[in-house]
């Protein structure tokens, strides 16, 4: 029973922990260029955003999650499950990140989370 | 040379006005972005193949008592494969923020999926691995997915 809990942190934490990074990076701004510098001014500005933390450390659960769920069973059913995130990650681009998903990226992120599936029971 | 007396008001002397670059034009965003995406699919699964490789090569490893727990942790440190697996999943996560900051999770999180399709043609072209059809196929799928996202606008919301 309570390995339910696995998935549902890594699919809510990992997703969560990407929106978070997202957050952060969209208040940053884009990056002017490719120059080292450029990058390295980008990435130390995203460093003291806490978004950027608290996202980091929700991967870092997710990443243990998904370790411990790997121990208990199968790839094979463990990654589909987790391509539940693709579709979970266009919904909090809506709602947390306030993107437009129009129909067409719909379309793609449910094609996406089928081939994912499909890879992985694919694998053996 | 010489500094002119009084060019200005005293207050504007002394202050270097830090003005951002212009924003880059559109073209360029979404080059960069597909350049950043490119760069993930193959840095993310490299890193993750060297790291497995590394870890693999270094045979049976004991944790308990905490002397093997030292001598395993050095014997890591010790691997090039690992070091450079690290090295490649830093280089992923640098490209996955600045794809982020140019273009929405929305579109960077599937399109970073196409990682799946050079997983398996790295390990069939070089490993010589045998890729099952039902997984081919879910390659395809993906890859189906991934060209209807980027015909999708890669940014759709104003800097915060």
């Amino acid at each position: 029973m309570p390995h339910y809990f696995l998935f549902a942190l890594i699919v809510v934490a990992g997703t969560g922990g990407e929106l978070c990074v997202s957050r952060a990076m969209k208040g940053v701004g884009a990056v002017p260029g490719f120059h080292p510098a450029d990058i390295a001014r980008v990435i130390a500005r995203a460093l003291r955003v806490p978004w950027m933390w608290l996202g980091l450390g929700m991967m870092a659960a997710a990443f243990f999650a998904l370790l411990g769920a790997l121990s208990i069973y199968n790839v094979s059913f463990v990654v589909p499950v987790t391509a539940l995130s693709y579709v979970g990650g266009a919904i909090g681009g809506v709602t947390f990140l306030r993107e437009r998903v129009s129909s067409h990226r719909w379309l793609g992120v449910v094609l996406v989370a089928i081939g994912v599936t499909l890879v992985f029971l694919g694998k053996n | 040379m010489e500094r002119e007396p009084l060019a200005g008001p005293p207050e504007a002397l002394g202050r270097k006005t830090l003005e951002s670059p212009p924003p880059a034009p559109q073209k360029h965003f979404h080059l960069q972005t597909y350049l950043l995406i490119a760069l993930m699919a193959i840095a993310g699964p490299l890193g993750n193949v060297l790291l497995g490789k590394g870890m693999k090569g270094l045979g049976e490893l004991s944790v308990w008592p905490l002397s093997d727990l030292l001598h395993t942790g050095l014997k890591i440190l010790a691997s090039g494969s690992v070091w450079l697996g690290i090295a490649s999943l830093i280089a992923f996560f640098v490209a996955y923020m600045l794809a982020l900051s140019l273009a929405d999770y929305s579109f960077v999180q599937p399109a970073s999926s196409i990682a799946y399709g050079v997983v398996a043609l790295l390990g069939h072209l070089m490993l010589g691995e045998r890729v099952s059809p039902l997984r081919w196929a879910g390659i395809a799928v993906i890859c189906l997915g991934v060209f209807v996202v980027s015909l999708t606008n890669p940014r759709t919301t104003e800097q915060v």
